[in-house]
């Protein structure tokens, strides 16, 4: 069965997205070393933790991270390991991963934030992570900061908060989702499912 | 907008076992609290919340065993309170599974405590939880609000609302969201156990002076309740117990009537 590694920043709730990348389908491991991440058929940053501090944990592993990516290795990023495929953030200083062109910005004070709850997501581009996925499905958000790609063209799906944001991005083997599918029910599930299957294709 | 409003089923845990409301489930394991997060996860609650009341010195490993079994088996966000006085407490809930945690009595205690989870885990992992009674008596410096009994402030009582503080509920709201924290479980004194309602001047109250969401909690009796602390009390969710634990109004009947009356709910 394919390997999912979890990359852990050392903060947090890992066993959620552990056990719903299992129920997708994958054997899912957590992992912290460059030797860990290089035997994964599919890599997961997940969502815990602050930009700048999770940057200085993955400094150790960004090269192998890398060359995985460029391999071809599916990867997922979800909320803040999403946010980490940018060049910066106004959470924090350090330098991104910068798979995209981009930075992550504050959402505006005028909504409550942390934006937390379910809410909907437009699909602006059929992508297959999201094969199955209705226009309009409830999803669960809790986020402070949002990503703002230069390049539309890696949108997937946005989502409106205060401000009409884009809450998943894909490009290649590269995808990313502001929202939490491993906290979004059987929706979430079917999302996974659907990397899954990119990952044993 | 389209963020919908919570609905959030609350379960009172003690020595691992649900402790109200285990009657009419007929679940092999009565009172298991992971046979029970499962069936309002099916039954589509947005969000639940755990509070733990065991007493006992077992109490860090009675918790890790649950929560873990609850992480397992559902897909939607779930917050554990009762009793997290810290960062290690509050480590041990996150780590084996739960999204948040809701701090009470300690955040009253030692307000440092909510920086110091807000550093460590993110402000959207705390709660903070808030007894709030009404005080009639008008006293200086306090925020006053208007209600259909007069003039009233709302003041913080501490464990498990035996003990009145002196603190008006309102300003430690303000100061709490100051410190870093990421919701507020608000809960009237007055109202809890009546199922006559919330306190919609007290969710109100908070909920207008915040910029971060607030849970409602205390008073659900009929479907109407959650609908008027959402449109006048401007909650954010609504926490409710016997409601849904009797059977009386299960989850989908609760948010289709609230989905007719024109609230923004979950599908």
């Amino acid at each position: 069965m394919a390997n999912a590694v979890i990359f852990d920043y050392g903060v947090g709730n890992l066993l959620s997205l552990k056990t719903a990348l299992e129920k997708a389908g994958l054997t899912a491991t957590i992992g912290t070393t460059a030797q860990d991440l290089a035997k994964a058929d599919a890599i997961a940053l997940p969502g815990v933790g602050s930009f700048t501090a999770s940057l200085e944990r993955l400094d150790k592993v960004k090269d192998i991270l890398q060359t995985k990516v460029a391999e071809g290795t599916p990867l997922l990023g979800i909320c803040l390991g999403m946010q980490l495929f940018f060049e910066s953030s106004e959470e924090g200083p350090g330098s991104g991963l910068a798979f995209f062109k981009g930075t992550v910005k504050q959402l505006p004070s005028t909504v409550k934030v942390p934006h937390m709850g379910w809410n909907t997501l437009n699909i602006t581009r059929p992508n297959e992570l999201f094969e199955g996925i209705a226009e309009g499905t409830y999803v669960y958000f809790v986020h402070s900061l949002y990503p703002a790609p230069i390049d539309p063209e890696i949108v997937v799906t946005k989502t409106e908060y205060g401000t009409t944001f884009t809450s998943a991005v894909a490009q290649k083997n590269i995808y990313g989702t502001q929202f939490h599918p491993e906290k979004s029910g059987d929706i979430g599930l079917a999302i996974l499912k659907n990397f899954a299957k990119i990952v044993v294709r | 907008m389209t963020l919908a409003k919570r609905i959030v089923p609350c379960l009172d845990v003690d020595h691992g076992k649900v402790v109200k409301g285990i009657n009419f489930l007929q679940l092999k394991h009565a009172g298991d609290p992971v046979e029970m997060a499962k069936r309002y996860s099916d039954e589509g609650a947005d969000e639940l919340v755990f509070l733990d009341i065991t007493a006992s010195h077992e109490k860090r490993d009675i918790m890790r065993q649950y929560v873990e079994g609850v992480a397992k088996a559902i897909s939607i966000p779930f917050t554990v309170g009762g009793g997290i006085r810290n960062v290690s407490d509050a480590r041990l809930v996150l780590c084996s599974g739960a999204d948040k945690v809701s701090v009470n009595t300690a955040a009253i205690e030692k307000p440092n405590v909510i920086t110091e989870l807000a550093d460590v885990f993110g402000r959207q992992c705390v709660v903070i939880a808030i007894d709030a009674k009404r005080n009639h008596t008008l006293t200086d410096g306090k925020i006053m609000t208007e209600t259909a009994e007069g003039k009233v402030w709302f003041e913080v009582n501490t464990y498990g609302g035996r003990k009145p503080t002196g603190i008006d509920a309102v300003a430690w709201a303000m100061q709490a969201e100051k410190l870093g924290a990421g919701e507020f479980l608000v809960t009237s004194m007055d109202k809890d156990g009546t199922e006559d309602g919330y306190d919609i001047e007290l969710t109100r109250a908070i909920s207008e002076r915040v910029n971060v969401p607030v849970i409602a909690s205390g008073g659900a009796g009929i479907p109407k309740h959650l609908l008027d602390v959402f449109t006048d009390g401007k909650a954010d969710a609504a926490l409710a117990a016997s409601i849904f634990h009797y059977n009386k109004y299960p989850v989908p009947v609760v948010k289709d009537y609230l989905r007719k009356m024109g609230v923004t709910i979950r599908q």
